[in-house]
Order: C-alpha cells, then sequence, then structure tokens
C-alpha cells in the first residue's frame, strides 16, 4: 500500500503531514515552517506558492491570490458582500466563481490545486517518494458543492483524495490518540475563514460525531477586516485620503490589521505604522484588546448560536460535556477563549497546536484507511439536511442534518400525465421550508418509458457517501434495469472541466519547467558573458590573436542565443564559450599567480 | 417463535442461512462474513433492524447494548476499513453501513423506534391527520380562532388586549404540551404491554388479539402525537 499524506488545507495556511511509526508528524519545509501560507502568486518569473507568495500580496496585488478557500464551490453572488478586500477580479462562468489574472481565468479548485502540489512537493522531498493519494480535511459545515471543489483540486494537483474528512473531527482524532480521552467532548474550531463546532462521543476507540454545525464564511479573515476597517477610516479621519482604491496600500492594511491582532492574544496594547499611498506619509496607529474586543465581540458571538444549535442537536447538555478542545489560529484570542469558557462552563483545551492539530489527525485517517491501524473509527455526520423540491416549491428533506454517513434514502418517482418520458428532480441542502432558500445541489432528469400516468416507477438512491458526497443512482422498479444519471452540478465543475483543467495542470507544469530552464539558462548566459568580457580586459594581451578571435566568435554565439527561446541553444553556446576560453582562464590564472608572488615578494622587500 | 432472549441469534442464523456468498458460491453461515472467504456480505434487504442489531422485537431496548452492537458493526463494516479491497466489497460496505446507521438511528429514539415496529408488525406506522382527533377537537379549535386573531392583531391595537391573548395562547400551549406527556406516557405504557406480550405464546388467539389492541392504540397515539405536535410548532413559531 502506497502512502497515504493527510493535508489541511487551510483558509490562510495549509500544511501536510503523515504517519510515522505510529505517530503523526506534520512536514516541515526548507524554511523550517510547517505552514504553507495559502497564497498564490502569478509573477513574471512563473508561479510562486507559500511564504514567498506574501510578499507579492503588497508588490502584485492583483495577481496574488489569497483566501481563495472563500471560494470554494460558491458563486459570485454567494461572495459579494466579503469582496472589499480582495484585489483581484472575479467572474462567473458555469455557477463556478472564476479568477481573472491578466488574460487568464483560473477557478478556485484550481488554485487550490497550485497550493496542493507545493504540498505535494514538500512530503515528496521530505519523505523521497512519490505522492499520489491523500486524505483533505474541509470545514465540517462544507455543504456538497464545497467538498466537491476540494476533491476536483486534489484531482488537479494530481492527487487521489481517498477521503474528504473535516477539520474538528480530524482534531479530535489527534487529540484522542494523544490524550486516550472518553467521553463527551465539543470541538470548537475557529480558522482563518471557517467556524465549526462538533459534539462528539468518544469510547473504545470509536469517535462518534454526535452533532455539527457551523458558518463556513466566518473566521479570522473576518476580524482582520474589523481592524482593517477602523484603520481605513481613521486614515481618512487624519490624513483626508481614499485608500480603497489602492490595492497595493488595502492588502499591507489587511496584513497590518492581522499582525496587531495576533500581539493583541499576548499583549494589552499595541501600535505600529502604515505607509501611505501619497508622498511620504505615514499612518500611525494604537490599538488596545479592549478596542478589538469591542469591534469583534459580535464575531464571537456569532459563534455561539451555531454551539448551541449543535448540543440542542445532539441531545446534549454543557454540563455533560467533559472536554472542551480549541482549535485553528483563531481560538488564540483570549475573547474567544473566554465565551468558550462561559457557554460550556469549562476551561478549554489547548495543548495540542491548534494551527496542526487538524492536519496531524489527517494524517491518522490516512493511517486507518491504509490499513495501518484499526484501533480507532471515525463516524461522522453530514451538517446539513438533503432533499429534493416537490409540489409548491417546498423542500422535503430525505436525509435529515447530524445523520451518521454513509447515508441512504430511497424516493419512489412516478408520472403526472400519459406519455410523459422524463422527471425532472431538483435537489437541495439546507434547513429552510422552501426550496428557493436553501442550496440547489444538482438538477437531473429521470428517463421514464413512456407510459399511463402513475404506471411507470422509479426508485431513487440518494447516498451520501463517507466523504459527505452525494452520489445518486436510479432503478426501474418494473424492468429492475439500473440507469445512469446525469446530474448537473448547480455550483460546481463538470466532469469534462475538471479533465480539461487536469490536463492543463500538466501543461502548465510542463510550461513552468521549460519556463524556468530558460530562465536559468538565460541568467547564466548574463554570468559569463560579463566574466568573459572582464577576463578578456584583463588578459586579452597575453593571448593570440588567433585564439582572441575564437573567444570572440563564441561570445556573439552565446549573445544571439541568449535571445532565442531555446535553453538547450543557450547551454551549448555556454557550453562553447567555456571551451573557447579554457586557455584563457589558465593564462590569467597564471598571471594572477605570478602577480600575487610578485607582490608578496615586494610585500616582504618594504 | 421463541419465547426467550435468545431469539436474535437463531434469527439472524435463519436469515442468512439461506444466502450464498457472492464471491466463493458457499453457503454463508457466519453473520455478515463469509466463514470460507472471510469476505464481507451484503445485508438482506429484508433483514429487520431488530434483527439486524440482533435484538428481539421489543419496545424497551437496552440502549447501551444497542450502542455496543452499533459500534461492533460498524467497525465490520465501515468503508474505512475497505479502502484496499474490491470494487464489489467497498459496494457492500458501503451499503451495509448506510444500512447500518439507518438501523441505528431508527431503534435508539423511542418513537422512531414504535413507529417502525408499527410499519413492520401492521404496515403502517400512522395515520396522517388533517382534523383533530375526537377528545381534542373543541380545546384546537378554540386554539386556532385565538391563533388567527393573534395574527391579525395591528400595532395600534391595545396593548392590554394582545397581552390577554397572549396569555391565553401561553395557557393553551402549556395544557397541550401536558396533552403530549400523557401521550407519551401512556405510549412507553404500551411499549412494557407489547414487550409483556413478545414473551408469550405467539400461536394463542388471545396473544394475538391483545398485540392486535395494543399496536391499533400506539398507532392512535402516534398519529394525534404528531398532529398535536404539528399545532405545537406552529404556536410557538407564533409566539416567538
Amino acid at each position: 500500500m502506497a502512502r497515504i499524506v493527510g493535508i489541511d488545507l487551510g483558509t490562510t495556511n495549509s500544511l501536510i503531514a503523515y504517519m510515522d511509526g505510529g505517530s503523526p508528524r506534520v512536514i516541515v519545509g526548507q524554511n523550517g515552517r510547517t505552514l504553507v501560507p495559502s497564497v498564490v502568486a502569478m509573477t513574471d518569473n512563473g508561479l510562486i506558492v507559500g511564504d514567498p507568495a506574501k510578499d507579492y500580496l503588497v508588490r502584485s496585488p492583483e495577481r496574488t491570490i489569497y483566501s481563495v478557500k472563500r471560494f470554494m464551490g460558491k458563486s459570485l453572488a454567494d461572495v459579494m458582500p466579503e469582496l472589499k478586500y480582495f484585489p483581484y477580479r472575479l467572474q462567473e462562468q458555469g455557477g463556478v466563481i472564476r479568477i481573472q489574472i491578466g488574460d487568464k481565468t483560473y477557478s478556485p479548485p484550481q488554485i487550490s490545486a497550485m497550493i496542493l502540489k507545493e504540498l505535494k512537493l514538500r512530503a515528496e522531498a521530505h519523505l523521497g517518494e512519490e505522492i499520489r493519494q491523500s486524505v483533505i480535511t474541509v470545514p465540517a459545515y462544507f455543504n456538497d458543492s464545497q467538498r466537491q471543489a476540494t476533491k476536483d483540486a486534489g484531482m488537479i494537483a494530481g492527487l487521489d483524495v481517498l477521503r474528504i474528512i473535516n477539520e474538528p473531527t480530524a482534531a479530535s482524532l489527534a487529540y484522542g490518540l494523544q490524550k486516550h480521552t472518553q467521553g463527551i467532548i465539543a470541538v470548537y474550531d475557529l480558522g482563518g475563514g471557517t467556524f465549526d463546532i462538533s459534539i462528539l462521543k468518544l469510547k473504545n476507540g470509536i469517535f462518534e460525531v454526535l452533532a455539527t454545525n457551523g458558518n463556513t464564511h466566518l473566521g479570522g479573515d473576518d476580524f482582520d477586516a474589523r481592524i482593517a476597517d477602523f484603520f481605513v477610516k481613521e486614515i481618512r479621519a487624519q490624513h483626508g485620503l481614499e485608500v480603497e482604491p489602492h490595492a497595493d496600500t488595502m492588502q499591507t492594511i489587511r496584513l497590518e490589521a492581522e499582525q496587531a491582532k495576533i500581539r493583541l492574544s499576548d499583549e494589552q496594547k499595541t501600535t505600529g505604522t502604515i505607509d501611505l499611498p501619497t508622498g511620504n506619509r505615514k499612518f500611525r496607529y494604537e490599538l488596545t484588546r479592549d478596542q478589538l474586543e469591542a469591534r469583534t465581540t459580535d464575531l464571537v458571538e456569532q459563534t455561539l448560536g451555531p454551539c448551541r444549535l449543535a448540543l440542542k442537536d445532539a441531545g446534549v447538555d454543557p454540563s455533560e460535556i467533559d472536554e472542551v478542545v480549541l482549535v485553528g489560529g483563531s481560538t488564540r484570542m483570549p475573547l474567544v477563549r473566554r465565551r468558550v469558557q462561559e457557554l460550556f462552563g469549562k476551561v478549554p483545551h489547548s495543548e495540542l497546536n491548534p494551527d496542526e492539530v487538524v492536519a496531524l489527525g489527517a494524517a491518522v485517517q490516512a493511517d486507518i484507511l491504509s490499513g495501518g491501524t484499526q484501533d480507532m473509527l471515525l463516524l461522522d455526520v453530514t451538517p446539513l439536511s438533503l432533499g429534493i423540491e416537490t409540489m409548491g416549491g417546498v423542500m422535503s428533506s430525505l436525509i435529515r442534518r447530524n445523520t451518521t454517513i454513509p447515508a441512504s434514502a430511497k424516493e419512489m418517482f412516478t408520472t403526472y400525465v400519459d406519455g410523459q418520458t422524463s422527471v425532472d428532480i431538483h435537489i437541495l441542502q439546507g434547513e429552510r421550508e422552501l426550496a428557493k432558500d436553501n442550496r440547489s445541489l444538482a438538477r437531473f432528469q429521470l428517463k421514464v418509458p413512456p407510459l399511463p400516468a402513475g404506471v411507470p416507477r422509479v426508485e431513487v438512491t440518494f447516498l451520501i457517501d463517507a466523504n459527505g458526497i452525494l452520489n445518486v443512482t436510479a432503478k426501474d422498479v418494473r424492468t429492475g434495469q439500473t440507469q445512469s444519471i446525469e446530474v448537473k452540478p448547480s455550483y460546481g465543475l463538470s466532469d469534462e472541466e475538471v479533465e480539461r483543467m487536469i490536463n492543463e495542470s500538466f501543461k502548465f507544469a510542463a510550461e513552468d519547467f521549460k519556463a524556468r530552464q530558460l530562465i536559468e539558462a538565460r541568467t547564466e548566459a548574463e554570468a559569463i558573458l560579463k566574466a568573459t568580457h572582464k577576463a578578456l580586459g584583463h588578459g586579452g594581451s597575453l593571448i593570440g590573436p588567433e585564439e582572441l578571435a575564437t573567444i570572440h566568435a563564441s561570445l556573439a554565439a552565446l549573445d544571439a542565443a541568449r535571445a532565442k527561446h531555446d535553453h538547450r541553444a543557450i547551454r551549448a553556446a555556454i557550453a562553447e564559450v567555456e571551451k573557447t576560453t579554457h586557455h584563457l582562464a589558465e593564462v590569467l590564472m597564471d598571471s594572477t599567480l605570478k602577480e600575487a608572488l610578485e607582490n608578496k615578494k615586494l610585500s616582504e622587500l618594504t | 417463535m421463541d419465547q426467550t432472549h435468545n431469539i436474535p441469534a437463531r434469527r439472524t442464523e435463519l436469515q442468512m442461512a439461506r444466502s450464498m456468498c457472492w464471491h466463493c458460491q458457499s453457503e454463508v453461515t457466519g453473520e455478515y462474513f463469509c466463514e470460507r472467504c472471510v469476505k464481507v456480505q451484503p445485508v438482506s434487504k429484508e433483514l429487520d433492524y431488530f434483527t439486524c442489531m440482533g435484538l428481539p422485537r421489543l419496545l424497551n431496548i437496552n440502549t447501551e447494548e444497542l450502542e455496543a452492537r452499533f459500534y461492533k458493526l460498524s467497525r465490520d463494516f465501515h468503508p474505512d476499513f475497505f479502502q484496499n479491497k474490491t470494487e464489489t466489497e467497498r459496494n457492500i460496505s458501503l451499503g451495509n453501513s448506510a444500512l447500518l446507521n439507518t438501523a441505528y438511528r431508527t431503534l435508539k429514539d423511542p418513537i422512531q423506534r414504535a413507529e417502525y415496529l408499527l410499519r413492520l408488525e401492521a404496515g403502517s406506522a400512522k395515520d396522517i391527520r388533517t382534523s383533530p382527533p375526537a377528545d381534542l377537537f373543541e380545546e384546537i379549535l378554540a386554539l386556532q380562532e385565538d391563533l388567527e386573531e393573534f395574527r391579525a392583531v395591528t400595532p395600534g391595537q391595545g396593548p392590554g388586549e394582545v397581552d390577554t391573548l397572549r396569555a391565553r395562547l401561553k395557557a393553551d400551549y402549556e395544557s397541550l404540551q401536558q396533552r403530549q406527556h400523557t401521550m407519551e406516557a401512556r405510549l412507553f405504557q404500551l411499549f412494557e404491554v407489547w414487550d409483556t406480550l413478545q414473551g408469550r405464546d405467539q400461536q394463542d388467539v388471545g396473544v394475538r388479539g391483545e398485540k392486535d389492541a395494543v399496536l391499533k392504540e400506539m398507532r392512535d397515539i402516534l398519529s394525534n402525537r404528531t398532529y398535536l405536535r404539528n399545532i405545537v410548532d406552529d404556536l410557538v413559531a407564533t409566539l416567538g
């Protein structure tokens, strides 16, 4: 069995982990850091991902993508209200957001795939083997479209996604492995862009999720935006300056806001400066923890409603919770800890690094899937009710929220008019009464034989698999024949599109590689040209005119080759220059040596 | 039928004895795995949830035992443990897990358990009521009127009137809640009666008659309860 890695594909940071002899381990990059910032920069020198890409957030904001997870499985209308700090241009095509960079557009799964590829490379470098299989985590409250988009991202990155698991449950696996806890635990997971609460029962290695709830658009980003809004307002008041049109300054403000927030988790007061776009004016600020808390208390409040709902659905009283576990970088904020403690009446645990615990849990799940351990088993639930649209635009629920997965429901369909040959089925996800208020997952047409009304009997099975992803199959009850269904996702890439993106990603990879080789060859050519000209200046007089002519000819050839787009030709020309200058180098070496010796003699004489 | 508590084991054997292993074609004698080739077997569609969980068809269930059984079978069936197996086995694992999860969810909740038993024993769980049960008729009619009046209240109307209405609705709500509790208490009494009857000679005509009567009463209670619940939900939504 090939190795399966565990990946936490986060809004702000991503990590990759593996099982190392019974304990999960996060892979450290060459820069010594475990976190790979989920930032992708499309620069003139090619694609840059992670820490080095962060520099481009301010340098070329319109070509640098961050927090792409917020766009996964979403339409443009879904994310409209939160676009203020996003400098890039968005479009929509087939219910999927497209990010425009230059004259190209990218879907969120494509961008996520770039991050996944970076993680994959990191793991391959560390483990010295090819990585093809993975477990990727998603917020528990992710709907079907968002999960599917994550799976697509994996495929585009050349990773087989064997399992999508929920972040809080992944955390509980890592936590349970470490602490051997039994009883009822609540996992409060506030990340960069998403919030989840999960109530689990841990018993003899079974991790049974009793209920989950959350908000897939609530996280650290929103806290940063509150501080950034304050800065923007202050700048307007103090300097009479509108910074919103300046994408680079807006990014500086956003990043400074994030840093100020982080500092205020340890300090009561923080100060800083931001360079303003006009002249060399600076904005100086001072922010106290109290001010931060006053500006963000409603955001923390927004997490408590889902907590109460999850407790209710789990049929558990806060007093019955044995332990509360904090996950996600945003749980470092003292206000969050206070409110969680008040709600559950318990001091929450945070012994495990809240940034790493999800990736560690993903590695544990990967180990379970690879047959490494059978001690632990995760029984997760579907976060949202699944249903179909019925007469009058009402949603009829087939699988209720918090149902243990895999879960299935069967529904019989027939016709209303004689000779009807198809039945339209609209699949929905959500908790509202009316179809239009819920998330449209997909539509499909059920083919039925032309018979009198009510005679055809087609049984449709809706199955939510262990990834929380819906599969639909249909069977004609009269003939016993199964029929394949082409489900058209409402907010997702079609299979053909994913296929095309996989191919493109291979093509891009090849192109990127070629581009990099060309850049490297040119850089080297420039260095050689410069060095040789310098050498000729020093030692041109020491060699014969014929040799000099040969060297000049090879230099001219290299100069010509470097303008072309063939790195092999450049390499060949470089080799030729090296050959023709071999003697010159020796001569120079000798003369330098002689000079050095002479100098020495001179120095000894004096 | 057997009268003791080892009904489940025997039932399971009987259910599975006629099936053949999809893989090695030998007769499957193990519970859910072929004893010869150790391949997982699809849980028969005819298998009821009680049998699937290895429990007698009783209404009072030891939930600890049910949970232990659920965990054990989850370990047997869950797709996590079939990742490296053939596609056929993976599909069986998926189907079995989904069925197991439904079985557990249904039996865990006493109301769902009773409804399921009614479906098994009497064909359907409950009637969909469109009019109030006779003994509640007056009460519900009055309540509906109050509700309509309350909804029609305009901000201009005197606060005294609204408060009176609200108080009346609150009283109605409490009375209906009480009604619901009474119904449930009676339902749980019937659970006991049913379980006792299950322990007696099933061929006895008298026992069968008694069982039918219990089933009928449970069905009426469940129908009324659902009707009442909808009214109460409506009331809660209106009062806010």
